[in-house]
């Protein structure tokens, strides 16, 4: 009997030696969980996404989530009812609506603007230029520029 | 009593500083001699009077002086003192402090390393960071003086927040100010030309060096910020786009421009007007940054409204700066002539094209920065612009850059030909496009993002090597070697910042494309492998810092058998303000980094634990020091250093040192 009770009281001790195992239940739902939280916002937190925080909030929120997974929601579903309850605030790819066209066109805006300013400076400065490089008295006048304070130091 | 001493060393600094920003400019302006002369030893005596009150905050500091508002609020007795004197520069209040010490500190350079200038550029350059140096003491002698008195005084501190308990906060802080500040230096060059009307090769010649430096802090202090990041928050990442690392990240962008353009202008004359536009966008960007971060105005709009009186200061301030520089830009900068002329296809059109393609950037990142604040401002609803959104944007715009980056070395200035260049780089460009496709297949995985990295750092190194053949080839040396060996320090300087940026790019490829992480349940003694790494847990236990308690988990880590390294992790609950942090244990490698953050404890001494295998991240802030080494090796060149040879050799006979290899 003896040795029955050793092998019973071991048992534990053998199935810790072993792999452990992931935190999360169903590592498929956890992938997509974690898919769904990288470009989420925890609300308590500085400026933090919902997969890295720690805070109680997020804890509870990624449950939430977990639990609308479970329930075989798409991913835009899971979105849409956070935004319902939170509002945009909790995306960090911020919708395209009429409020934020301005963002999302802007970078785009700017680049055609500088593009644009770019070849017009470059054609009108091809136009107005009368070839005038550093000439060799600009030059002469740097070196006596720049060794100008030796002479008086 | 010293807290006393520092306030009044503040307030004559601020005197002072009134009579250096006044009396040289309006002396450079009637040609007096004698007021022109007044800059030198003002800048000097406001470096001391501001090193003294900085002393000063840093004694209060070290005493435990809690009858000083601002040590109360930001130490404890318990907190080490490598901590608490760190603590001077984590509030407000006190970077303000460091932010002012620091550009006295440029201003004191400027007076030693500008006797080559003729007196009226040194005048007014001096006058000009004078200026900016009042518009800071005022603001902190009216609305955030660091020496303010709590009477009575507190019995204990309420300490440094946690986060901030980090050898990170000792030198991140001061390197990335000595950056910011920096560019006041190119800034004060800049109005200082435009006031004197002589935006001339000279100018740039001598704005080039300050600028590079400065850029060089700035390039260590956001990569110390982001190493800092990564071990310190426990979750691994490296940069987040956070408006407070966006707002370090945009004068950098500026800079970058500022300095290529400043080659442009030093080399071929050209770009005058653009360069100091440059110079004060990059200044702009740097008081933006510090007050982006240090109002408050991030965490909420409406903290910023309810201390009206600093908000209005600050925005009055940049109003000012801003302004005021960009009407003498608008007023002096057409009559600026335009230097050397070019064609569609040049060097100079190529680094134009960068310029226009950073500054792009730059104004992206203010625009998601700024855009929240404002629409929550204007009452239009919250929103988070985070990574998403700058991915998106930042990706398509540095493509392009870094393609003409790799281009514009090669490029003969003035006027290059496309065929030419073509032919140059044919196999430059077989080589990145063949890297680019079949690399990420020998090491297992294919994406878009991973192939595009590749192509790109490939390319930087490939058309480098390119360079490096053309110019030697031109050198007419007679042998390869002794070729290398002629090419300019300032040429190598170049060669390693574009190495340091391809480095850069393979790091955050290769993390990106290949981190493997695992969140666990971890019995003591259990195993878990990623990586080719096996992580034994074995245990936690609790262990006492100075202003701490904490769990220490024992993570023993083997490779195929061997053991590898032993990690403590670490989760820690400072008692002074009840937070709890976690302290990561990494194990730093050329190739790959391990991590290992402690989660929660469950039962039976099991815990939750995340793993990380990070294939070459360290890379990427090994890129960062490669730029800057780039940065500094650029500056070490014999063209600046010449003008110092020139002086000690004009010097009297006698004055001179009894040093032959002077000569």
């Amino acid at each position: 009997m003896k040795w029955l009770m050793l092998v019973v009281l071991l048992m534990p001790g053998l199935a810790w030696a072993g792999e452990a195992k992931p935190l999360a239940e169903d590592p498929v739902a956890e992938a997509r969980l974690k898919h769904l939280a990288v470009e989420l916002r925890c609300l308590v937190c500085q400026n933090q996404t919902l997969a890295d925080s720690n805070a109680p909030l997020a804890e509870d929120l990624r449950r939430e989530v977990r639990e609308m997974i479970a329930k075989n929601m798409s991913d835009q579903e899971i979105i849409d009812f956070l935004v319902q309850r939170y509002g945009d605030f909790v995306l960090y790819r911020p919708p395209v609506k009429a409020t934020t066209t301005l963002l999302w066109i802007g970078p785009f805006l700017l680049l055609v603007g500088g593009g644009i300013a770019l070849v017009l400076v470059l054609r009108r400065r091809g136009q107005a230029m009368t070839d005038t490089p550093v000439t060799d008295e600009e030059h002469r006048r740097v070196e006596q520029l720049l060794s100008q304070g030796e002479r008086r130091s | 009593m010293i807290p006393e001493v520092g306030h009044f060393a503040l307030i004559l600094a601020l005197c002072v500083a009134l009579v250096q920003g006044i009396l040289p400019i309006y002396g450079a302006a009637t040609g007096s001699p004698v007021l022109m002369s007044v800059a030198k030893p003002a800048a000097r005596t406001q470096f001391l009077l501001v090193l003294i009150a900085f002393c000063c905050l840093g004694y209060a500091f070290a005493d435990k002086d809690f009858s000083v508002l601002y040590v109360a609020a930001n130490a404890n007795s318990k907190l080490p003192l490598h901590y608490r004197l760190a603590a001077i520069w984590g509030a407000h209040e006190g970077s303000l402090l460091l932010w002012t010490f620091i550009l006295t500190l440029w201003m004191f350079a400027v007076t030693l390393f500008s006797t080559h200038l003729p007196e009226t550029m040194r005048a007014r350059i001096l006058g000009v960071m004078g200026l900016v140096s009042v518009g800071f003491l005022l603001f902190m002698l009216t609305v955030s003086n660091p020496f303010e008195r709590l009477i009575p005084a507190a019995p204990d501190g309420r300490d440094l927040n946690p986060l901030l308990q980090d050898p990170g906060m000792v030198m991140h802080p001061p390197m990335l100010y000595m950056g910011y500040v920096g560019f006041s230096v190119a800034f004060a060059f800049a109005i200082a030309a435009l006031l004197g009307g002589n935006l001339d090769a000279a100018w740039a010649r001598w704005s080039r060096p300050w600028t590079t430096v400065a850029w060089c802090f700035l390039t260590v202090g956001i990569a110390l910020g982001s190493g800092w990041a990564y071990y310190e928050l426990g979750w691994g990442g490296w940069w987040f786009w956070d408006p407070v690392e966006n707002a370090s990240f945009m004068p950098w962008l500026a800079g970058t421009a500022l300095m290529h353009s400043l080659a442009v202008t030093d080399k071929r004359g050209g770009f005058k007007v653009w360069t100091v536009l440059l110079a004060i966008m990059a200044f702009s960007l740097s008081l933006l940054g510090t007050f982006l971060v240090r109002s408050g105005v991030l965490t909420s709009v409406h903290a910023f409204a309810t201390d009206p009186k600093r908000g209005l200061f600050i925005l009055a301030f940049l109003a000012v700066v801003i302004g005021g520089s960009l009407l003498l830009y608008a007023w002096r900068a057409p009559r600026v002539g335009l230097g050397g002329g070019f064609d569609l296809v040049s060097r100079e059109s190529m680094l134009l094209a960068n310029n226009v393609l950073l500054v792009v950037a730059m104004g992206s990142v203010l625009l998601g920065t700024l855009y929240p604040l404002f629409l929550d401002a204007l009452g239009l609803g919250k929103i988070s612009v985070g990574p998403p959104y700058f991915d998106t944007v930042f990706v398509p715009l540095m493509t392009p850059a870094i393609f003409l980056m790799g281009i514009g070395p090669i490029a003969q200035w003035k006027k290059a030909s496309l065929p030419v260049l073509a032919m140059q780089l044919r196999w430059a460009f077989g080589a990145s496009v063949a890297t680019a496709l079949l690399l990420p297949f020998v090491l297992g995985k294919w994406t878009p993002l991973l192939s595009l990295g590749l192509l790109l750092s490939a390319w930087i190194v490939t058309t480098t090597l390119v360079n490096i053949r053309e110019r030697v080839s031109h050198l007419s040396a007679k042998n390869f070697m002794s070729g290398l060996s002629a090419l300019p320090r300032a040429y190598w300087g170049m060669v390693l910042a574009h190495c340091g940026i391809a480095v850069f790019i393979v790091g955050v490829t290769m993390v990106k494309g290949f981190e493997v992480e695992q969140d666990l349940r971890m019995n003591v003694g259990e195993t878990a492998t990623i990586g080719g790494y096996t992580f034994r847990f074995d245990g936690a236990q609790d262990v006492k810092g100075p202003n701490y308690r904490a769990a220490r988990g024992t993570v023993a880590v083997s490779k195929d058998g061997r053991e590898v390294t032993v990690m403590y992790p670490e989760k820690r609950l400072y008692s002074v303000q009840n937070q709890a942090m976690t302290e990561a244990a990494i194990d730093s490698g050329l190739w790959r980094d391990l991590y290992v953050s402690l989660g929660e404890p469950l039962e039976n001494g099991a815990w939750s634990v995340r793993l990380y295998h990070k294939p070459f991240v360290d890379w990427i802030w090994g890129g960062c020091l490669i730029m800057a080494l780039g940065g500094l090796l650029a500056v070490s060149d014999r063209r600046y250093r010449l003008v110092w040879r020139r002086e000690r050799l004009e010097e009297p006979e006698a004055l001179r040192p009894p040093d032959k290899s002077a000569a």
